[in-house]
């Protein structure tokens, strides 16, 4: 196991780039041994690039990668000693499920009642000891998946575990379960490991701290809870949470927010304001609530998920949305919100003013 | 609900195609059939014959003679060019402009006319004017003449046709290798694979159903070679690169034997379908399991 860390990453996928071309920016992330990340953004934002750097599968245009203080930047995936399971399961077709396990320690050498110990201990964890014998191209997806995660796993050595969408192709049950075998391995093995994801379901159940990242620069790193509370980029707020956070225009001058000549109590500090330019108000569906007196609005529509209700409101073309309890009143027509200061913060070109 | 409309008026449709199936490949086949059970002296007159025809062309040295030649030639050219394609398609680019160059180098070969590359081989190979020729006998110093010695006429066979058709093999393997996803080639890599381990279990196993094709089509259309070795050698020196199709014209068309000759064509036909059955139901076996 080891720590990770990126230092001043930058990628390009073209030589001589310019600015406009990397697809990493500036990447600065140090992972604790032993625990359980998640990085998350949207297609095409940088996440399978960062993880084929850490594994090695691509070298970085610039910046450095450390396992536990160690510069493994030039060494090859071998050397580097990591496992990685990728987006569609890679099994050897003609070998059986056993040879596909032993298949990494075989090719490191290991003696025959070593591989045999191992390969039938992790087996049995990832409940493969049945089929140990049979063709792994027999397998179900979900099987396929398990082989490609027990050859990381057969290594008791390995310095990190990393998943590129590992369930993109696994039916939902058995997702659920699979995910539920993540963790469990985790707390048994204690690997340090990444999961790369654009489901922020996923995200947030596998993962200690979760990385976000959008077009190539890592907007926020947090526990799930942060990541809900105070976003630090309106993406954050936009990305995490259904529905994500209601994003308004406001006019700050010296002493008072207003949005739509309203007067909204934050919980940002009106001096780290810094150029003025394009401020915005941002509020968690489920930070508002109805009240006697507030911001006016007219409400639209009342959709109902469940265990809440999610009313769309309207003040001058802009749609707030709030989240309501069930059996909790709706006012129809004209009402007036009321805005949590505590989690209302005042975004400035995106970015949080704490 | 799963009832499908069942509309019969659809055979009138296949029905051209059937007609023309018919006049090219049923009808003379049954012709041959109606040969290789009768004598004929012409005049359209016919008499019945039985099994003569087959019994004397399963009891003549002559047919045993060509067909063994058959199949040496056919099991040499597989081995030869099975690997030889497997191996000049690994060391083919994967990307950049060196992919149409290599494609399209590959590909030339296969345009050429047969009887052209039969007759291409015949100048390139004569001792005393052609460039192949005058260097193996005074470069390299090997009595070598393809019209007089059996064995060079079976190696320049051989050369000619490993040189027209492995480009396909090619063709077909890069066309397997292209289309296996990098994470196999990374995953291999974080697993520690040797470069033989990543041939043997990823690449090969991928190639398989192409390389069945490959296998298949190289049998079928070397074991009915004709024309390029009939151009080049036209069977000789004396019998030795006479195979069994060159050999079946010689009894068809040279000494007018319809009979044998017909009868000679069917046993021809059932090699060549009970073989190529027989190899893919062996490839095609594994897959069920």
């Amino acid at each position: 196991m080891a720590r990770v860390k990126l230092d001043n990453l930058n990628h390009s996928y073209v030589s001589n780039p310019t600015s406009d071309d990397y697809v990493l920016k500036n990447i600065n992330i140090e992972w604790n041994d032993g625990g359980a990340y998640a990085l998350l953004g949207p297609s095409g934002c940088g996440k399978t690039t960062i993880l084929n750097l850490i594994s090695g599968l691509i070298n970085p245009t610039s910046g450095s990668i450390l396992f536990d203080g160690k510069d493994v930047t030039n060494l090859s995936p071998l050397e580097r000693n990591i496992g990685q399971v990728f987006q569609f399961p890679v099994i050897y077709d003609t070998m059986t499920v056993y040879e596909n396990l032993a298949f990494p320690l075989k090719n490191r050498g290991f003696e025959t009642a070593y591989i045999d110990k191992k390969v039938k201990e992790i087996a049995e964890i990832l409940e493969l000891s049945p089929s140990l014998s049979n063709r792994a191209s027999g397998l179900t997806a979900d099987g396929k998946q398990k082989i490609s995660l027990g050859r990381g796993l057969v290594r008791s050595d390995v310095n990190v575990l990393m998943f590129d969408e590992p369930l993109t192709v696994i039916d939902p049950l058995l997702k659920w379960q699979l995910r539920s075998k993540l963790k469990e391995l985790h707390h048994e093995f204690k690997n340090t490991m990444i999961y790369v994801t654009h489901d922020q379901t996923e995200a947030l159940t596998f993962a200690d701290q979760v990385v976000v990242m959008y077009d190539g620069v890592i907007v926020q790193v947090g526990t799930p809870t942060e990541l809900f509370e105070t976003p630090k980029h309106t993406f954050v707020g936009h990305f995490i949470g259904s529905p994500g956070m209601n994003i308004l225009p406001c006019d700050v001058n010296s002493q008072n927010v207003t949005c739509f000549n309203h007067p909204i109590k934050t919980s940002s500090d009106l001096k780290n304001i810094k150029s003025n330019s394009k401020l915005q108000i941002g509020v968690r569906p489920e930070f508002i609530k109805f009240s006697p007196s507030g911001l006016p609005v007219i409400v639209n529509n009342v959709s109902d998920i469940g265990r809440y209700k999610v009313v769309d409101c309207l003040i001058e073309n802009q749609r707030i949305k709030v989240i309501v309890n069930e059996g909790d009143d709706i006012p129809s027509g004209k009402a007036y919100l009321e805005f949590n200061s505590n989690f209302t913060k005042i975004y400035e070109d995106s970015w949080m003013v704490s | 609900m799963n009832k499908k409309t069942l509309d019969n008026k659809a055979w009138l449709f296949v029905l051209p195609m059937f007609v023309l199936v018919a006049f090219n490949a049923v009808i003379p086949l049954m012709t041959v059939v109606n040969y290789s059970v009768q004598e004929t002296f012409g005049n359209n007159l016919f008499f019945w014959q039985g099994v003569d025809w087959f019994e004397k062309v399963v009891n003549s040295e002559r047919f045993y003679n060509a067909l063994g030649r058959q199949f040496l030639y056919t099991g040499i050219i597989l081995i030869i060019e099975i690997p030889l394609g497997i191996a000049i398609a690994l060391t083919m680019p994967k990307k950049g402009i060196g992919v149409s160059f290599c494609l399209i180098l590959m590909s030339i070969p296969l345009l050429i006319p047969w009887n052209v590359v039969g007759a291409m081989w015949n100048i390139f190979a004569l001792p005393d004017i052609g460039l192949l020729g005058y260097a193996i006998n005074n470069w390299l110093n090997i009595d070598y003449n393809f019209t007089q010695q059996p064995f060079s006429a079976w190696f320049t066979c051989i050369l000619m046709d490993v040189w027209h058709w492995t480009s396909l093999v090619v063709l077909l393997c890069y066309a397997g290798l292209i289309s296996i996803p990098d994470a196999y080639y990374q995953a291999a890599n974080i697993d520690g694979a040797k470069p033989w381990s990543v041939f043997r279990f990823i690449q090969l196993p991928k190639m398989k159903k192409v390389l069945t094709i490959a296998i298949l089509l190289r049998f079928m259309d070397s074991f009915m070679i004709y024309t390029e070795p009939f151009v080049l050698t036209g069977g000789g020196p004396g019998n030795s690169t006479t195979f069994l199709s060159i050999d079946l014209v010689k009894v068809a068309l040279g000494e007018f034997d319809l009979g044998p000759a017909a009868a000679m064509s069917i046993i021809y036909f059932l090699i060549v379908l009970l073989v190529s059955w027989i190899f893919y139901n062996l490839m095609m076996r594994n897959e069920e399991n």
